[in-house]
């Protein structure tokens, strides 16, 4: 486990020292502060729209945060041939993988601390309310969400050449599950045999990602989610994030490192 | 050949077209020349309606149906419904089904139940996206008119709403929808009889002259129209001009008895020695 952690520090700390996520806090800022600062018909107190905004650039900051650190990792250690001396050491290349995972998820993570600081202070000073347990819930899911998009993206350095693609594939999957895996069931039963089937199957089998999106319920001041549920989605990021750590290291452990 | 002279047709055909094309642009019908109408062009009304669409989600708590799910069969919002006085959805549906264990699950991280904004504190949190809608496409009526329905009826900003009627109505200037919003407004809320008169007989007109020759006419909007001028006639104590508009209205009513009935108490009123 040392290993693991040793090797998910160095991660972290390559993700401090670069400015993606410095670019991506400072562009958030900025562009929730401008919509912040429009006059709607004299009223400072409306809120919802800024939190709407102000949500939807710290999920597409989150998700260009773990696919970008990800998709580099491996390629990255390649290109500079610091994976051999690496994998000389004592250190398996399912730990090294472990550790790659840990790593970029940790990262994440910290950055989703700042980013839903920044939103509890926006939102808070406009509403003046402090849900901070409906905000814990909605960081913690979107945590977990961003956990199985790492572990997939990790597995795709491992198939995909370049970093880009893999960055390209990644997002388009993640986005295209966020936006209409909650619909496959209804569309495959808008279709005729064997589609119907065909898509039915692939709505069980993908990780529905947007389960952790909760968006709407903090937007909406809707209340709390119930714990069990949350202990739920956790357990389903958890097997999918497993699940896709497994093929990453199937795929991993027998191919060649140049 | 000397190079020059491609180089030099190339510019003047170059320029020619150029301008050209901006006479052709200039011809066209002008919008506001906003930075939303410059980086989008056309596609921004496209956008309008789904700011249109968000602000009746908004309306709804969150708790929206998708593209994929049922779609309004008339095409109308049941926010607009509402600011028209006939929203009369279904508030006591049953839960929907769940198709499977999946969407059961899902249920609990997203809105659920039918409930609409209520209260000052909620009800202005719509008017952000019919604001942007308007912006994206000022031909867009109902933006005008249903802000201006919750601005002047629930949030009691009745010259907030005066003001973005009156900039819908630059945008557009033979819409009756706006100015029988605005008729409203200087009725029920300014009490400016003389005003109110004057704008719903405008917008009765401004109908006529464009619906009355239509093979399927907005007579709805006829009916509220009448119905409103006619209202206001009456508590002006104008009679004779209250029974005029009642009886047209009840030629457009799809319950003339109920019209008829207030026909009579018009009567009963001129019939009283004064």
């Amino acid at each position: 486990m040392n290993t693991v952690w040793s090797l998910a520090k160095v991660v972290v700390l390559e993700m401090v020292r670069r400015k993606d996520f410095y670019v991506l806090f400072i562009l958030t800022v900025l562009l929730t502060g401008t919509a912040g600062s429009v006059n709607l018909f004299n009223d400072r107190s409306i809120v919802r729209y800024l939190k709407e905004i102000c949500l939807l650039l710290i999920w597409l900051s989150g998700l260009i945060i773990a696919i970008t650190c990800t998709a580099r990792q491996i390629p990255a250690e390649r290109e500079h041939r610091t994976i051999f001396p690496l994998l000389a050491k004592p250190v398996t290349r399912g730990q090294f993988l472990l550790g790659k995972f840990l790593g970029c998820w940790v990262a994440t993570g910290m950055a989703l601390v700042l980013f839903y600081l920044l939103f509890g202070l926006v939102s808070g000073s406009r509403d003046h309310q402090w849900p901070v347990l409906n905000y814990l819930q909605a960081a913690w899911l979107h945590w977990m969400m961003l956990g199985i998009v790492i572990a997939f993206t990790l597995l795709g350095s491992i198939v995909f050449a370049a970093p880009s693609s893999n960055g390209t594939i990644s997002f388009a999957c993640a986005a295209g599950m966020l936006l209409l895996g909650r619909h496959l069931n209804k569309v495959a039963l808008s279709v005729a045999e064997p589609l119907q089937s065909l898509l039915y199957t692939a709505y069980f089998i993908l990780p529905h990602l947007e389960l952790f999106d909760v968006r709407e319920l903090i937007i909406h001041d809707a209340g709390l989610i119930r714990w069990d549920m949350v202990t739920l989605a956790t357990l389903y990021a958890a097997a999918y994030g497993a699940f896709f750590l497994f093929g990453a290291w199937l795929a991993f452990r027998r191919r060649p490192l140049n | 050949m000397n190079p020059v002279l491609p180089l030099a047709l190339a510019l003047a055909t170059a320029v020619a077209a150029g301008g050209r094309l901006l006479l052709w642009q200039q011809s066209g019908p002008q919008d506001s020349g906003s930075l939303l109408t410059l980086l989008l062009g056309e596609s921004r009304r496209a956008f309008a309606d789904q700011m249109f669409l968000k602000a009746d989600g908004y309306y709804h708590m969150g708790n929206y149906p998708s593209v994929f799910d049922l779609a309004l069969p008339d095409g109308k919002t049941h926010m607009a419904k509402e600011s028209e006085g006939h929203d009369q959805h279904g508030h006591s549906q049953p839960l929907p089904h769940h198709r499977d264990w999946l969407e059961a699950f899902g249920h609990h991280f997203r809105p659920t139940g039918h409930r609409h904004l209520d209260g000052i504190r909620d009800g202005r949190e719509i008017l952000p996206w019919l604001r942007l809608s308007a912006e994206l496409d000022p031909h867009r009526v109902d933006s005008y008119t249903v802000a201006a329905y919750w601005l002047r009826e629930r949030l009691n900003r009745v010259p907030d709403a005066e003001a973005f009627l009156r900039e819908g109505l630059r945008a557009n200037p033979d819409s009756y929808e706006i100015l029988f919003e605005l008729g409203r407004l200087y009725a029920e809320n300014n009490r400016d009889v003389p005003r109110a008169r004057a704008v719903l007989e405008l917008a009765i007109n401004k109908w006529i002259h464009r619906e009355a020759a239509k093979p399927a006419p907005d007579t709805p909007s006829y009916r509220l129209i009448l119905g409103q001028l006619a209202t206001l006639e009456e508590q002006a104590g104008n009679l004779d001009r209250a029974l005029a508009h009642y009886t047209r209205l009840k030629h457009f009513s799809p319950q003339p008895d109920a019209v008829q009935k207030r026909i009579d108490e018009v009567l009963t009123k001129m019939a009283r020695p004064k």
